[in-house]
């Protein structure tokens, strides 16, 4: 089974030379750690920001730099700042390469559900609606189970949804899954994790082709 | 060149009233009107409509206004970090509407560049389209969203010219330069503000052809919500 890191770092390897990524808040920002150091490849933050770079030494924090969590961060040479509805152009106009993100819930047609629990929890969608709805290519990183033990991979829905068809692939900490349509397509699994384990953890259509590998990180 | 140049925080406020729709700049709490929000709190004005990707924290930012409940209806995309405004919402006391961000900014630039409403893919096939016309483009769905309509606009630069030019620093630029010009009045605070002629027209981001006042902000204090920093080696 793979912790948060190693989620992070299996994601990373999907990230390629040349692309342009935006990393919502949770596991998504561990993932810049673990990119290819012989690729290009330039980070995009909603709030204004393309070349992000790592968090700045003790002492160096600049108020006026920070990222989508609004953390402090630097920036790296090449890098430039926009406005908002500049921003938003990048991510809707599909010049954004890859987007990736957490999730409440996943269904088995593409769906996904991660901004609001009625009644509980409502602290908004922020960038993640504008981000589902246009990017090509999108990957979501969670655990497989909530804190209750649930599968967050369901056959629909039950919170109020981010996107529709949207999620093309899921890396959990036990599989790596693309979403067909029909179902989710088992790709890896993670270490010593077995497919029936896999099975027991997914509510949603479990798609089954041939010999699983474990996934090589 | 015109004049924009405002004395004090008074006359930069002047003719805010009760009732008004004021959209704030700033991305948590980086790049927000800290003067404005000030002056909003001392003079007590109520059931204003607020304009804001973010609602501040409790005791910073927005949060002083709501925790004066001053504000009827906030209009956000992500609200996350304050527990007053979580209460006020789920008690009913406050009207939200929380919205895609980049809806939020593109609602801004329409009022800003004239468009009464445009189509946008977020929010499609979610609550956030509900009672929304939507409308296939090329085999896709869309969403028609409305150009805001607001009163006054607080937007808080680094440097800016008595003409209104400015200048804007890092990502404090966020939803500022959208927010200039997409109200009646544009109320722009700056940290420095230098005599016409000081700036490079070349690297000017908001002409003021889109602020009405400008002015010299005091003592800010510019709060890190996160402060994130890595160890030498």
């Amino acid at each position: 089974m793979l912790d948060k890191n190693g989620i992070a770092k299996r994601i990373a390897k999907e990230v390629q030379d040349g692309y342009y990524v935006n990393l919502g808040i949770g596991i998504p920002t561990l993932v810049a750690n673990f990119v290819r150091d012989d690729i290009e490849v330039e980070f995009q933050s909603e709030n204004g920001v393309l070349g992000m770079g790592p968090f700045p030494f003790e002492g160096e924090e600049d108020a006026d730099i920070i990222n989508a969590g609004k953390q402090t961060i630097t920036t790296l040479d090449g890098a430039s700042f926009f406005d908002s509805a500049t921003s938003f152009s990048m991510i809707r106009g599909k010049h954004v390469d890859l987007t990736i993100l957490g999730a409440m819930e996943v269904a088995e047609n593409g769906d996904i559900a991660n901004w609001k629990i009625p009644g509980r929890m409502v602290k908004g969608m922020g960038g993640a609606m504008d981000l589902v709805a246009s990017a090509e290519n999108i990957i979501v990183a969670m655990m497989h189970t909530n804190k209750r033990g649930e599968s967050k991979l369901l056959k629909s829905c039950s919170l109020p949804l981010t996107g529709v068809n949207c999620v093309k692939k899921i890396v959990t900490n036990l599989a790596v899954l693309e979403v067909t349509g029909d179902g989710f397509k088992l790709l890896e699994r993670a270490p010593d994790v077995t497919v029936e384990a896999i099975q027991k953890a997914t509510e949603g259509n479990l798609i089954i082709e041939g010999d699983i590998p474990e996934m090589v990180i | 060149m015109i004049n924009k140049k405002v004395d004090n925080i008074q006359q930069a406020l002047k003719g805010v009233e009760d009732n008004m729709t004021l959209m704030l700049g700033g991305f948590g709490l980086c790049g927000i009107p800290e003067n404005a929000i000030a002056e909003l709190v001392k003079r007590n004005v109520k059931g204003l409509k607020c304009i804001s990707n973010n609602a501040g924290v409790d005791d910073f930012g927005l949060g002083l206004l709501l925790q004066g409940k001053q504000i009827d209806k906030m209009t956000s995309s992500y609200v996350g970090e304050n527990d007053e405004f979580e209460r006020q919402m789920l008690s009913g006391d406050l009207e939200v509407e929380l919205i895609p961000q980049g809806t939020l900014a593109e609602r801004c630039r329409a009022a800003q560049a004239g468009f009464p409403a445009f189509y946008t893919p977020a929010g499609y096939g979610t609550e956030v389209a509900e009672g929304k016309e939507t409308r296939a483009f090329n085999g896709k769905m869309y969403v028609l969203e409305h150009a805001f309509d607001a009163d006054f606009a607080f937007v808080k630069a680094w440097k800016g010219d008595s003409a209104g030019n400015l200048v804007f620093k890092g990502t404090a630029r966020n939803f500022n330069p959208n927010m200039c010009g997409a109200a009646k009045i544009t109320v722009a605070e700056v940290e420095e503000l230098v005599p016409v002629g000081a700036l490079d027209p070349n690297e000017i981001h908001i002409p003021g052809i889109f602020v009405q006042r400008i002015f010299q902000g005091e003592n800010y204090e510019k709060r890190i919500e996160q402060r994130t920093v890595r160890k030498r080696d």
